[in-house]
């Protein structure tokens, strides 16, 4: 059983600089980390592969060459073996452009059984990629994936709507997209690490990946980011003291029946 | 691809269990906007197995319905849903189509999006026109509520976003309006995929939706302890509000994680939104600083989440909660 996960690297803190002229990102590269629900992600692949025999767990990642450290962590937590796609060609991607790219990797290895995703990454926050890779493959799609039940060639897949969740079952392969909810991601073991440390990963750009310059990157991207600003989080707070008078709950009373809530 | 053959605004109506969800209203204002400013039609397309009351869509400011129904869309499946839509999109070819960032519009519009290769901006707060251009503007937080960014789709169309839910009004009511209703019959082959609805489980820790509230109580680690955010859950349910949670109230097993507000769990924007021990670290800020009306009780002056209350108070929220239950009793028992 060939398992796909896809693990981006992002910004491991809130201090995200954007170039304001592309509207892009700036990476500053020191303090990059996995996309905590693509830890899940992998975590769920590792989790298959030890119910399943002969599986084995591929992680791919775009992103620029300094994103081979993620895919080390991923080698580091289990993954067999990591897949680097990297190119100037890719920079500037929006989410179709980098599902066109990803897409690309599943094809050049043979194609899965089955591939996992985040449900969104911490940084841009789209959760457009995953459906997009599906669709690109021509795969089923499972998103907001809470659990994943192995039943033979098929899975039981449990995803979370609005108001509860719903039951699916759907046979391999297939694409999900994983929240929070599915496990809990485990660290890295001193023989994993080793292994890292040895592993190659190859990287990839459009001519390995066989696609044509004109879809990727900025200029293959339909949306463009024209403005970048910092929102206004600023509001003309009241600040009271509970100061044993009452009045504090008094007023917030008195909010609650302006606003007709009482 | 010629842009100026597509033509209309189209909004996707979110419906559940074949029947639509007030969600829809909210696009339909939107829609409405934006179809006013560019002088051209809006149609609502409602994909399902025989959804009801589509009269409604048209008094909320639809000028044309499309109902694609098929007994392969009675319940949610991504791939059936998504080709429906991509379907009409190619068939009626609207400039700017708009879903709702829920977890069904979340899912087909970038799989549409992807089969029509055009550009698709998620989870948007504030869409508008360049007068100029005549095309969409499409504003979005990211980077956990860090920054805003206003996004278009100049060389393809149509121009597809998604707005968060709660980002504007519902559309107005008016049962003077007129509008037509269209069917759409597919071949059953369009709907074709392998996977099986089994069920839909409800949530029962959740009685009301936070995501659907209107007003929210949520707790923090300042609760202390289970029994302190039980008092969180007795606020919510003397206002009839929803109970929201920090992630550490999660982490801490007080509350399931269905009801975590934030980067990693859900965005809220009610209209009054109560924080009550909770620091206002950015990432909670992110699900929740849209709210319209936002009151605080912290007991430290300092805490970040009085920088986005209207409201703050300076307190033990285990002393300041409990007044308030007690009041609201004694308003309810006297009313
Ligand atoms: C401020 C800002 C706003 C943006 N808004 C939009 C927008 O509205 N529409 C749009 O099309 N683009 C947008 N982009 C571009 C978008 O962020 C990038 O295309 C990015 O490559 C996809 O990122 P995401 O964070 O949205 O991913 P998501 O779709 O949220 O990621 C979901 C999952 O896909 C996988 N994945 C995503 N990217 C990679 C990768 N590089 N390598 C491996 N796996 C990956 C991971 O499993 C991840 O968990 C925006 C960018 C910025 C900076
Ligand atoms: C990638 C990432 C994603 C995250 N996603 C989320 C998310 O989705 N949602 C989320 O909430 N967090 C998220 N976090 C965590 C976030 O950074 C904070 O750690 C978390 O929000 C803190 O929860 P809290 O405010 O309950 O606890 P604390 O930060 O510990 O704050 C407790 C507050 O209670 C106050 N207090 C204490 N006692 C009392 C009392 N008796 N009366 C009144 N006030 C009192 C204190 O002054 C303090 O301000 C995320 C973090 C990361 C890195």
């Amino acid at each position: 059983m060939k398992i796909m996960v896809f693990i981006k690297q992002v910004p491991g803190t809130d201090n995200v600089k954007m170039n304001p002229e592309t509207g892009t990102m700036v990476r500053t590269g020191s303090n990059n980390v996995i996309n905590p629900l693509d830890e899940n992600a992998l975590e769920e692949a590792l989790s298959i592969k030890r119910q399943v025999q002969d599986a084995v767990v591929t992680a791919i990642s775009m992103g620029p060459l300094s994103a081979r450290k993620a895919l080390n962590e991923a080698i580091a937590l289990g993954a067999d073996a990591g897949v680097l796609l990297s190119s100037r060609a890719f920079a500037g991607s929006d989410t179709i452009a980098t599902a066109r790219v990803l897409s690309a990797a599943v094809r050049k290895l043979g194609g899965a059984d089955l591939v996992l995703c985040g449900e969104r990454a911490t940084d841009g926050e789209t959760g457009q990629t995953g459906p997009m890779i599906a669709e690109m493959l021509g795969l089923p799609v499972i998103t907001f994936v809470k659990r994943i039940q192995m039943n033979g060639d098929r899975a039981v897949v449990e995803r979370m709507v609005e108001n509860g969740f719903e039951r699916v079952e759907v046979p391999f392969p297939f694409l999900a997209t994983v929240i929070k909810d599915i496990n809990e991601p485990s660290f890295p073991t001193l023989a994993g690490k080793l292994r890292a440390g040895k592993a190659e990963v190859p990287v990839w750009g459009p001519v390995e990946l066989g696609l044509d310059n004109g879809k990727l990157g900025l200029a293959g991207s339909p949306t463009r980011v024209v403005k970048v600003f910092s929102p206004k989080l600023a509001r003309n707070t009241r600040l009271l003291k509970q100061d044993g008078s009452g009045q504090a709950v008094r007023e917030l009373l008195k909010v609650l029946r302006e606003k007709e809530v009482i | 691809m010629s842009l100026q053959e597509y033509r209309g605004v189209m909004v996707v109506a979110e419906q559940k269990n074949n029947k639509i969800h007030s969600t829809t209203y909210e696009l339909l204002n939107w829609g409405r906007g934006l179809a006013d400013k560019l002088d051209c039609g809006l149609y609502c397309a409602v994909l399902g197995n025989n959804v009801q009351e589509l009269d409604e869509l048209i008094f909320r400011g639809a000028d044309r319905v499309y109902h694609v129904s098929s007994p392969c869309l009675e319940n949610f499946l991504a791939r059936p849903y998504a080709a429906a839509l991509a379907r009409l999109v190619e068939e009626e070819k609207p400039e700017i189509v708009v879903a709702a960032a829920t977890t069904t519009g979340r899912t087909i519009m970038p799989m549409a999006a992807a089969r029509l290769e055009t550009g698709l901006t998620a989870d948007c707060t504030g869409l508008d026109i360049d007068p100029v251009e005549r095309i969409l503007l499409q504003t979005r937080p990211a980077i956990g509520g860090n920054i805003m960014a206003t996004i278009k789709t100049p060389f393809t169309r149509p121009q597809m976003a998604t707005v968060r839910p709660r980002s504007a009004r519902q559309a107005a009511r008016d049962t003077a309006r007129r509008g037509e209703i269209v069917a759409k019959h597919y071949d059953g082959a369009l709907f074709s995929t392998p996977e099986n609805f089994l069920a839909f489980v409800k949530d029962t820790t959740q009685d009301v939706n936070i995501q659907d509230a209107d007003i929210i109580v949520a707790g923090g680690k300042g609760m202390k302890n289970r029994e302190g955010f039980k008092l969180v859950e007795e606020l919510a349910s003397l206002l009839g509000a929803g109970v929201g949670a920090s992630r550490d109230a999660v982490d801490l097993g007080w509350v399931p994680y269905s009801h975590q507000v934030g980067l990693s769990g859900k965005t809220v924007a009610p209209k009054i939104y109560i924080a009550l021990g909770i620091s206002g670290k950015i990432q909670h800020l992110a699900g929740m600083q849209t709210s319209e009306y936002i009151v605080a009780v912290n007991k430290d002056p300092e805490a970040q989440i009085f920088k986005v209350a209207d409201l703050g108070i300076v307190g033990d929220a285990l002393e300041v909660v409990p007044q308030l239950i007690d009041q609201l009793k004694s308003i309810k028992a006297n009313a």
